[in-house]
């Protein structure tokens, strides 16, 4: 040591408040966030998704809020004011001022119906019944069975997937075989055979759909919880003694949940779109209850004369699923950037 | 390849006993009677009914004929059009479900690859934002929606196509177009995003290095690539096309098997139920193994044998 640094006796002073900042501004770094700050983040950044998820905000609080607030009784028959066009006061496009074409000439329906007063922003039924409360109703029914079969299947799914998945094996071969088994008959079919049993309405629409659906839900999260249960903090969790169930909840559930939340965005239009199909054909909700599918089943009779009895709750529907599937490429994307080129 | 396939078909056998004994017991679960007056008919006329139809035995008697009948191909007799038998009228329904199934099925998946590579070639330009557009679009309308508006306005308004009934080639256009609506959507999404990966792989890099035309590596070397895992999902393809053929044939009045569930489901007629929840199974497995099998051929990575992951 030939050579001895003689480092200076005010390096060794504590600095001043003045140098203290002086040093935090050149430091680089971002706030650190959580897995679902991030997410958030990039879920905004992605237009479509955050679009739809204001469209679904909108559509949940207009359907939900019609319980306490609706334009008119969606129940309520006027037959004189039967088919009446939709009507929304200062837009004189035709189509939407209460005009329809009878008899080669295009006449105020309203005037004919002695109604010129009112305005049904999207017409009446047959029946007159006011169509926009009926379509924000039959919504909101759509939106339960779906909501609450979803519900089902997640649970159905979740845990047959994690419980096959974890135990592995012979257990799992055999429930998988009963997945194969179970996906070898049209979904439809199934639906179809279950209401038939249990009688045609909406609880056995979602015991139908929820029986059926869990399968995709199932498979995903073993094949997930296959991956996770080789990791070393699953390991340590085992070690340390934890109970398989605790192991589930604390570790497993939180992992698992950017799969659930993804595949819970397609399940539900997959359910919406069944319970329209039943109801179109016939077999699902019978009125006074209606839903999106009966409306359009409705609408379709007259699609001829009256085509917006259908447009509406077709608009409606094709709004709600467009939304639900670009909030699911969205969030796929915000929980794995990886898949996003 | 040949043991993989006995197991295959072995599973494909247990899985239709399955099907046909727990639709046979839903069946038996059912409220009502397949008669439509009862309360007019007296003891004596039931009896004879019931011994037509076999429906006197015990239940087990009953399955068991089912099951010998069924392995032959015979389901039972029509409660809806009496002295029918089920396998006869299903097979004379089921060409016209199968031709416009299969037609839906090629036209949707050929549009879909065209506007899904587009999609890819062109990525974030307004081309690949179009095609994605429709790709939703396509998933989020309900077949049975777009096949009003098809009828409407290509066959009622315009006038270019009939708008209902079976005839010749011409009445299948609309519901092709119809149900194919959903396998172009989910073709040309899934296209897309295969193609994107292989555009920007090593071997493409190498094609273009080598000096190939654009043309060249896109059709030798992207497409073919990005088509292969195209072939998994031809299977719930297959399932979206069943489903949504029930309706549409019903929409179109086209004498096929979807439109015979319906009015089966409506009326109670049991053993048509059954068989036709016995032949869209049967579809079904068949095309999930063609296509399981089809992708080890295809794909000599994937070795069907030693599926070990």
């Amino acid at each position: 040591m030939a050579d001895t640094v003689k480092l200076p006796e005010d390096s060794f002073k504590p600095i001043s408040a003045d140098d203290r900042t002086a040093l935090d501004s050149e430091k680089i770094a971002a706030p650190s966030l959580t897995f679902a700050q991030d997410a958030w983040r990039r879920l905004r950044k992605n237009k479509g998704a955050w679009i739809s998820l204001i469209v679904l905000a909108i559509v949940f609080i207009m359907a939900f809020g019609s319980i306490f607030v609706s334009p008119h009784d969606p129940n309520a028959v006027n037959p004189s004011y039967a088919n009446l066009p939709s009507k929304i006061p200062g837009i004189g496009i035709n189509g939407f001022n209460g005009t329809l074409v009878q008899a080669g000439q295009r006449v105020d329906a309203y005037k004919q119906a002695g109604a010129s007063n009112l305005h049904y922003i999207m017409g009446t039924d047959y029946l007159g019944r006011d169509l926009f409360s009926r379509v924000l109703y039959g919504t909101r029914i759509s939106l339960i069975i779906a909501l609450v079969a979803t519900l089902f299947d997640l649970t159905i799914g979740v845990t047959y997937g994690m419980f096959s998945g974890w135990k592995g094996g012979r257990i799992d071969t055999i429930m998988q075989r009963i997945i194969e088994i179970i996906l070898s008959i049209p979904n439809l079919v199934v639906i179809v055979l279950l209401i038939l049993i249990l009688k045609p309405g909406m609880t056995s629409i979602i015991i139908a759909i929820a029986l059926t659906s869990w399968t995709n839900m199932a498979r995903l999260v073993r094949a997930q919880t296959m991956e996770l249960k080789e990791q070393e903090f699953i390991l340590a969790a085992r070690t340390l003694g934890e109970r398989p169930m605790q192991i589930a909840f604390k570790h497993l559930l939180p992992n698992l949940s950017s799969v659930i939340i993804i595949n819970t965005m397609f399940t539900i239009p997959n359910a919406i779109f069944f319970e329209a199909t039943l109801s179109y054909i016939g077999i699902g909700i019978s009125s006074p209850q209606a839903s999106l599918g009966t409306l359009l089943n409705d609408g379709q009779k007259n699609f001829q004369f009256l085509p917006y009895q259908m447009w509406w709750p077709a608009l409606v529907l094709s709004i709600i699923m467009l939304a639900f599937n670009l909030l699911g490429d969205g969030l796929r994307d915000a929980f794995d950037p990886r898949t996003k080129e | 390849m040949a043991k993989y396939l006995a197991k295959r078909i072995f599973y494909l056998v247990l899985t239709l006993f399955i099907v046909i004994t727990v639709t046979f017991f839903l069946m038996k679960l059912l409220p009502g009677t397949p008669l439509t007056n009862q309360a007019k008919l007296s003891k004596s006329q039931i009896a004879l009914i019931y011994e037509q139809y076999g429906l006197n035995k015990p239940v087990w008697q009953q399955y068991l004929l089912y099951l010998a009948g069924a392995v032959r191909g015979n389901f039972g007799t029509s409660f809806q059009f009496s002295d029918q038998p089920v396998s006869y009228l299903l097979s004379s329904r089921i060409g016209p479900s199968l031709q416009i199934g299969l037609q839906a099925m090629i036209f949707g998946v050929i549009i879909g690859i065209i506007v899904g590579s587009f999609g890819a070639m062109k990525q974030n330009t307004w081309v690949d934002t179009s095609a994605t557009f429709v790709s939703i679009l396509g998933i989020s309308i309900p077949s049975f929606v777009l096949a009003v508006l098809l009828q409407y306005y290509l066959g009622l308004k315009l006038g270019w196509f009939p708008i209902a009934e079976w005839g010749g080639f011409i009445y299948t256009v609309l519901p092709t177009l119809a149900l194919g609506a959903t396998p172009l959507a989910e073709s040309a999404r899934f296209v897309r995003t295969e193609m994107v990966d292989v555009l920007s792989s090593d071997y493409i890099e190498l094609a273009k290095a080598k000096g190939l035309s654009r043309t060249g590596v896109i059709y030798h070397h992207a497409l073919r690539n990005s088509l292969i895992p195209l072939i998994t999902i031809v299977g719930p393809l297959a399932v979206n096309i069943m489903t949504g053929s029930m309706v549409v044939e019903n929409i179109f009045s086209i004498p096929g098997i979807g439109e015979q569930f319906v009015k089966s489901v409506l009326t109670n007629d049991y053993p048509t139920i059954m068989g036709l929840t016995i032949i869209y199974s049967f579809m079904l497995c068949v095309v999930l193994l063609f296509t399981d099998i089809l992708y080890g051929i295809v794909d000599p990575r994937i070795r069907i044998t030693g599926k070990a992951n």
